[in-house]
């Protein structure tokens, strides 16, 4: 159960600018098991789809390039150090990308059979035939009705939930061993959301596919993830399993980002607890902790040092000055995840 | 009614007309009032006609039919002083606080030029010191007046069109998915800010989301719109407590609830199919199509707005 797919190490992805340096992902590390559903959760500039990029190889060079770290793909792969050549035979075949918008991340020019048929003929060869069997086969996997009529209408002539629905089964097209699913109901209304949801669980199941689940939607997260890691400003700031994360995290961030959002069954009329202030400019990240100018409980160690990651459980890590021996006691703000656990 | 209606909306309508005779009915037929102080919510998914019905409100649109009574007037029959005496009562913050600021406009002459227009300073001193009480009304500071907006992130952008709509001292704001633009711990500052100048204020708001969860945190009254039409109005508590409209209740179940144990074992209604046209909408009910309670004469008539509870109203057949 527990082999690794992906392990990544210290991954460091910057972009040159005109301006300067952005470090967009500072250090990175986190394992990936074979069939698990993990979830990167952060604020829009955190490095989350960088990180995810960096693993397809999306992002181009110049701007950006890998500034250090290792990440190993299904053992043999290293990916920061492959050729684009060798790069684009795991990319669609081993690995899977689903995008945010819909709208934008299909060719409006042809039409969805093509797009389906392209990939897989591009990865597994055979005939036109087979790999048309193959797409309506893969169409009604991901729930459209009247599959053989769908291949020949191009993406203006469908919504956006099934837009999605296109590029999940254009995702699943050669059986990866990784799907990487960044904001994939974001662009989508909250019932279409919640079909979409239903449809990746299901594949989930059926497939055993791994799969990397980036969103800012704490509640997606509750309902699918097994695992989460939390980044702030390019770096991992917390990472445990589902309910280490909602009932028991560590991180000041973390709580404040599970405070902010308002729940439909929490009471009305409290304050919202909001995080003051806003992330920090990546092109000249603070010396200490990232997180220290916005946090309640900062200290003067946190204004100077980096804090590592603390081990809590042997899946629950947090890097956070508090939970040094030394530091004082914080208790974890008492609505946080709106009860405790257990 | 006793009660202090600061507006009233009665059988809105606005359509659009499109090339070839079409028609695309965006808001069809609204009926609802908006007490003074409180926060009115209009939920719906997008293309449900929210953003069109605020926008024919405050007549940026021209009604098609129907009857925006604000203050007790027919907003659609002012005179030239009484139409700028109700631009400045009712004012709207927009979506897209990178899209609803003129970047070659400092913050200052962004937010002062409704004082202007208005005349409500008397010189150049008057009119700089009451922008920077607006600036840090909203949590900025006066240094901010002389940037320009792209000097800004999204949250205090947003706070840049609060303090322009506050500035000529409204009495009731439209905020049109003020907030989705943001990140979420920035939304939570937007929403407690909102919240804190409506008690120091006295405002009234109609807030126009597509959350949810956040309407309902903020709202004491809401709205449910599906094509066009209003499904269901109630207080936030009861909304959610009971909802009485099918749609209502799977938008609800469809919301994730950011707590793992309650969401797994929480039942959940899942909506089959998509929202139909609007330029074609189905006959009578338009959410039978997806209704899991859909019966024959769904398809006949539009089931009529009515009280099913003291202030619980609801447009559906399974309750007439």
């Amino acid at each position: 159960m527990s082999t690794p797919i992906l392990e990544v190490n210290n991954l460091q992805v910057s972009f040159k600018m005109f301006a300067g340096e952005v470090q967009a992902v500072r250090g990175v590390s986190f394992t990936l098991n074979k069939g698990e559903v993990l979830a990167i959760v952060g604020e829009s500039g955190c490095g989350k789809s960088v990180t995810a990029q960096t693993i397809m190889r999306l992002v181009p060079t110049p701007p950006s390039y890998i500034k250090g770290g290792t990440a190993v793909f299904d053992g043999k792969h290293e990916i920061t150090t492959m050729k684009e050549s060798e790069m684009q035979k795991i990319r669609g075949e081993e690995m899977g990308m689903i995008f945010q918008d819909p709208m934008t991340s299909l060719n409006p020019t042809m039409t969805v059979g093509e797009q389906i048929v392209e990939g897989i003929r591009k990865h597994q060869g055979g005939s036109r035939l087979k790999a048309r069997n193959r797409a309506i086969e893969l169409l009604s996997m991901v729930g459209m009705s009247n599959p053989a009529e769908r291949l020949r209408q191009y993406p203006h002539q469908l919504s956006g939930g099934m837009r999605q629905r296109v590029m999940i089964a254009i995702a699943l097209a050669c059986n990866p061993k990784l799907l990487i699913a960044d904001e994939p109901t974001t662009a989508l209304d909250v019932t279409i959301q919640a079909q979409i949801m239903e449809l990746l669980q299901q594949i989930q199941e059926q497939t055993g596919t791994s799969i990397i689940l980036i969103t800012h939607d704490l509640g997606v997260v509750a309902e699918m993830a097994h695992r989460i890691i939390v980044m702030y400003a390019g770096k991992v700031v917390e990472e445990g399993n589902v309910n280490e994360i909602f009932y028991d995290s560590k991180h000041p961030y973390t709580w404040g980002l599970l405070r902010s959002v308002p729940r439909l069954d929490s009471d009305a009329h409290s304050e919202l607890a909001s995080i003051p202030g806003t992330p920090p400019d990546l092109f000249a990240p603070p010396k200490g902790c990232a997180f220290a100018a916005r946090c309640p409980y900062a200290m003067e160690v946190c204004l100077n040092k980096d804090p590592e990651h603390f081990r809590v459980s042997d899946s629950h890590s947090a890097a956070c000055w508090l939970l040094h021996p030394d530091a004082p006691k914080v208790e974890r703000p008492v609505e946080v995840g709106g009860r405790t656990h257990g | 009614m006793a009660e202090d209606y600061i507006l009233e909306v009665k059988n809105l309508k606005k359509h659009f007309h499109l090339d070839g005779n079409r028609t695309l009915k965006a808001v069809d037929g609204l009926n609802f009032a908006i007490k003074r102080g409180e926060t009115f919510g209009l939920v719906g998914e997008s293309g449900c006609g929210k953003s069109t019905a605020g926008r024919t409100i405050i007549r940026l649109y021209e009604a098609t039919e129907g009857d925006v009574i604000f203050n007790g007037k027919n907003v659609r029959k002012l005179s030239g002083k009484e139409q700028s005496k109700f631009n400045q009562q009712m004012q709207m913050v927009f979506q897209d606080p990178y899209a609803s600021l003129n970047p070659r406009m400092t913050v200052g002459k962004i937010i002062g030029e409704g004082l202007d227009i208005h005349g409500l300073h008397t010189g150049s001193k008057q009119r700089k010191a009451r922008v920077s009480q607006l600036l840090n009304d909203v949590g900025l500071n006066e240094e901010h007046a002389n940037r320009f907006p792209h000097e800004f992130s999204g949250g205090q952008r947003q706070r840049i069109g609060i303090a322009r709509a506050l500035a000529i001292e409204p009495q009731f704001i439209i905020a049109d998915e003020p907030i989705s633009a943001l990140d979420v711990s920035v939304q939570a500052q937007v929403v407690n800010l909102f919240k804190k100048l409506q008690k120091e204020r006295g405002l009234t708001y109609l807030f126009i989301a597509h959350d949810l969860a956040m309407v309902k945190h903020i709202s004491d009254r809401i709205g449910v719109m599906y094509l066009g039409k209003l499904v269901e109005v109630a207080t936030s508590e009861k909304l959610n407590a009971k909802p009485l409209h099918p749609y209502t209740q799977s938008l609800l179940s469809a919301i994730p609830i950011p707590d793992p144990d309650l969401q797994k074992s929480r039942e959940r209604i899942i909506l089959q199919g998509e929202i139909p046209s609007p330029l074609n909408p189905p006959s009578g009910c338009p959410f039978r199509t997806r209704c899991p309670a859909a019966m024959p004469k769904c398809a006949e008539t539009m089931p009529p707005f009515k009280e099913v509870e003291p202030g619980h109203f609801t447009a559906c057949h399974l309750y007439t």
